[in-house]
C-alpha cells in the first residue's frame, strides 16, 4: 500500500535525475573550456561529499580527516602522470634532493591501473585500519574526530617532511599526458569531464544502493543509538568499518579526479582546512541526503569562485555570511528547504525530539 | 532441575571501582517463567540485568544460558544473537526512522554486513511486521518517524522490537515506569502474552503491578538475594518489609515506587 502511494512521487524523482544527468553530460555544450575544467573539479569534490555524507549524515561518526583519503588518491594518480611526464626517469624534484634513483615505491606505479588500484586501495586500507582500533574499541563522537585530525597532521606533515619522495610543499606537478592523450588538450578535457560525470552519477547510484538497503538502515540506526543496535544483535563496529572504509575509497577516487583537472597536488591541499571545508558542504547542502551532500559540494565551490572572482578582497565575507545564514534558517541545508516547507503544514512534531538520543 | 534451567547465575559480583553493586547474587530462571525482580534503589537489580545481557562484565561467578554457554565473556551482540533481549528503562528505540523501520531492523535475521546489503523483506516478513504492530497496537503509526510518538508508545515499540528479535530470554527494565494506569494495563497485556511463549524477567517497582502477576518473586537488597517466593511470601517477610519502609509493614509497600 505505502509503495502504491509513494509511485508517482518516486517517478518524479526518477524524472529530476534523469534531467540532473542530462544536464551534466550536456554541459560541455554550454560552458566554455575554463568554466567546464572548474565544473569538472567541483564534480569531484560533489564525490568526496558523497562519501563523506555516508559516515557523517547516515552514520553519525564526523571525520574531519576526509582530506587525507581524498589526497592518498590524489597523490596515487599524480605519481602515475608525474612518471608519464618524465618517461620513467626519476621526476625533477627528487633530483633537486640528490636524488638519483627512483625509489623503489614508486616504480608500480608506472603503470595506470596499478595507480587507479592504489588511489582507492591505499586510502581505504588506512581507513579500515583508523577504523578497526578506533570502533572496536569504541572511540566515537569527539575523540574519534580529533583522531581524524591528528591523522591529517601526521600525514601532511610525512608529506612535507620527505620532500625528496614527495614533492614537499611544492606537491606533485608538472604532468603532460594520460595514457598518452595530452592533458592540455580540450578534447581530453572534455573526456575527462564526461568520465567525471560518470564517476558521479555511478557513485550517487551506488550510495542510493547503500542507503537504501537494509544495511543503510542499521547505519542510520547506529547513528540513533549505537547501544540499541548492539543489544538487538548487529556489531556497530563492523558497520561503521565498511561504512567508514568506503567513504573512504570514495574520497580517494575524489582525489583521482580532481588530479587530472587541476594538474597538481600538494599538502596543502588535503590538509586541515580542506579537511574541515569537504564537511561544510556536506552541513550546507544537507547532511543524510545523498543529492543535498553532492550539490552543496557544487554549489559552495560556485559560490566560491564567483565571489573570489567578483570580490578579490572581501569573497571571504561573503562565503562567512553564506554560512551563517543556511546554518540559522536552513538546519537541514539546501536539500532539507523543500522539507522544511512541506514539513510545517503537515505535522509538527515536538522541537526538542530527533536531536536528542535517548539510547543508553 | 538443572535442565529446565534456561538461565543460571552462580555466584555473581558486580564491582564498580571498588563498590560491590552485586555480591554473590545467584538466580535460576526456568524455561517459561516469568519472574519479578525488587528490591529498594541500589538494590543492583539493573546490574544484575546488565550482566545477563553483557553490558557489565561481572567480576567473579557465572552465567549460564541453555545451560551449556557461559555468556560473561561474550560481547553484547554476540549475547543479543544467542537470544537474551535487553529493554532499558528509558525507551531507546530509533527517533529518526519510521516504527516500520525500528522493527525491520529489530526483526530475526542474519546480522551481517553482506547479509544486510542484499537483505529483500519479502512477503512474510511484511506480514510478521503487520502481525506486531497489530499486537503492540501502533498499526496506524507504521510510517511515522519514532521520535513523534508518546512516551508509552515508544516503550511498545521497543517491547515489539524486543519480540521480532524472538529472544528465548527477556530483560524488561521498568516497563511501566512513567505510564498512565491505562497504559500500564495494556503494558499488562502485553506482558502476559509475551511470557506464555517466553522466559521473561522484570525489573519492577510498581507492587501493584507486580501482584496482578501469580509470579515468583525476587527481592534483591545491597548486591544480595534476600528473598524469592510468591508476592505473598515475600510480603509476609519482616526484612523484606524493614528494607523497604524501615520499620512499618507493609501496607504502603504498594505505595513504594522508589
Amino acid at each position: 500500500m505505502q509503495l502504491k502511494k509513494l509511485a508517482p512521487r518516486r517517478l518524479w524523482i526518477l524524472a529530476g535525475y534523469a534531467a540532473a544527468a542530462a544536464a551534466l553530460f550536456s554541459a560541455p555544450l554550454f560552458v566554455g573550456d575554463f568554466r567546464l575544467n572548474l565544473l569538472a573539479k567541483f564534480l569531484a569534490f560533489a564525490i568526496v561529499a558523497l562519501g563523506l555524507d555516508l559516515i557523517w549524515g547516515y552514520t553519525g561518526i564526523l571525520s574531519l580527516g576526509h582530506g587525507i583519503f581524498f589526497g592518498l588518491g590524489a597523490y596515487a594518480m599524480a605519481m602515475y602522470l608525474k612518471l608519464e611526464a618524465s618517461g620513467g626517469k626519476p621526476p625533477d624534484f627528487m633530483g633537486w634532493s640528490g636524488l638519483k634513483e627512483l625509489p623503489l615505491f614508486w616504480r608500480p606505479f608506472e603503470s595506470f591501473g596499478f595507480a587507479v588500484a592504489a588511489g582507492i586501495a591505499i586510502p581505504a586500507v588506512l581507513a579500515l585500519v583508523l577504523g578497526y582500533f578506533t570502533f572496536r574499541n569504541r572511540i566515537r563522537g569527539v575523540y574519534f574526530t580529533i583522531l581524524t585530525q591528528a591523522l591529517v597532521i601526521i600525514t601532511t606533515t610525512l608529506l612535507i617532511g620527505q620532500q625528496a619522495y614527495t614533492g614537499g610543499t611544492n606537491g606533485i606537478t608538472g604532468y603532460s599526458a594520460l595514457l598518452g592523450f595530452s592533458l592540455g588538450s580540450p578534447d581530453t578535457k572534455r573526456a575527462l569531464y564526461w568520465i567525471t560525470a560518470a564517476a558521479l552519477i555511478s557513485i550517487f547510484v551506488l550510495c542510493r544502493f547503500l542507503t537504501g538497503s537494509r544495511f543503510g538502515k542499521v547505519l542510520r540506526a547506529i547513528r540513533d543509538g549505537e547501544n540499541r543496535v548492539r543489544f538487538i544483535g548487529y556489531d556497530p563496529a563492523i558497520y561503521q568499518m565498511v561504512a567508514f572504509t568506503i567513504s573512504a575509497a570514495i574520497a580517494g577516487i575524489a582525489g583521482m579526479l580532481f588530479v587530472l583537472h587541476v594538474g597538481i597536488i600538494s599538502p596543502s591541499m588535503l590538509g586541515i582546512v580542506p579537511s574541515i571545508e569537504m564537511v561544510l558542504w556536506v552541513a550546507i547542502g544537507g547532511r543524510g541526503t545523498l543529492i543535498g551532500a553532492a550539490l552543496g559540494a557544487i554549489l559552495m565551490n560556485w559560490a566560491k569562485s564567483e565571489f573570489s572572482t567578483a570580490y578579490p578582497e572581501g569573497w571571504t565575507l561573503f562565503m562567512g555570511l553564506l554560512f551563517v545564514l543556511v546554518v540559522v534558517f536552513m538546519p537541514k541545508g539546501v536539500a532539507g528547504l523543500a522539507g522544511q516547507l512541506n514539513w510545517r503544514k503537515k505535522r509538527r512534531e515536538p522541537r526538542h525530539e530527533g536531536v536528542r538520543n535517548p539510547a543508553v | 532441575m538443572k535442565e529446565s534451567a534456561i538461565l543460571q547465575c552462580d555466584d555473581v559480583t558486580v564491582e564498580f571501582d571498588g563498590f560491590k553493586a552485586v555480591r554473590g547474587m545467584s538466580l535460576q530462571l526456568l524455561k517459561g517463567e516469568l519472574r519479578f525482580l525488587i528490591g529498594p534503589n541500589g538494590a543492583g537489580k539493573t546490574t544484575m540485568l546488565d550482566v545477563i545481557c553483557g553490558k557489565v562484565r561481572p567480576s567473579s561467578g557465572k552465567v549460564t544460558f541453555g545451560g551449556k554457554v557461559d555468556i560473561t565473556r561474550k560481547k553484547e551482540h554476540q549475547i543479543a544473537e544467542l537470544g537474551i533481549g535487553r529493554k532499558f528503562q528509558a525507551p531507546s528505540i530509533f527517533p529518526s526512522m519510521t516504527v516500520e523501520e525500528n522493527l525491520e531492523i529489530a526483526m530475526r535475521q542474519k546480522r551481517g554486513v553482506f547479509a544486510t546489503l542484499f537483505a529483500k523483506t519479502r512477503g512474510e516478513d511484511r506480514d510478521r511486521i503487520g502481525g506486531q504492530l497489530q499486537m503492540i497496537g501502533l498499526p496506524d503509526k507504521a510510517s511515522w518517524r519514532a521520535g513523534g510518538l508518546s512516551h508509552g508508545e515508544k516503550q511498545w515499540l521497543e517491547i515489539g522490537m524486543l519480540l521480532l528479535q524472538e529472544p528465548e530470554v527477556l530483560l524488561l527494565d521498568e516497563p511501566v515506569a512513567g505510564m498512565t494506569d491505562k497504559e500500564t494495563d495494556k503494558t499488562g497485556e502485553l506482558l502476559r502474552e509475551i511470557a506464555r511463549q517466553r522466559s521473561v524477567v522484570v525489573v519492577e517497582h510498581d507492587m501493584a503491578f507486580v501482584r496482578s502477576f501469580a509470579s515468583k518473586v525476587t527481592v534483591m537488597h545491597e548486591g544480595r538475594l534476600l528473598k524469592e517466593g510468591s508476592m505473598d511470601e515475600v510480603q509476609a517477610d519482616d526484612r523484606v518489609a524493614e528494607v523497604y519502609l524501615g520499620k512499618r509493614r507493609d501496607a504502603d509497600v504498594s505505595r513504594s515506587t522508589a
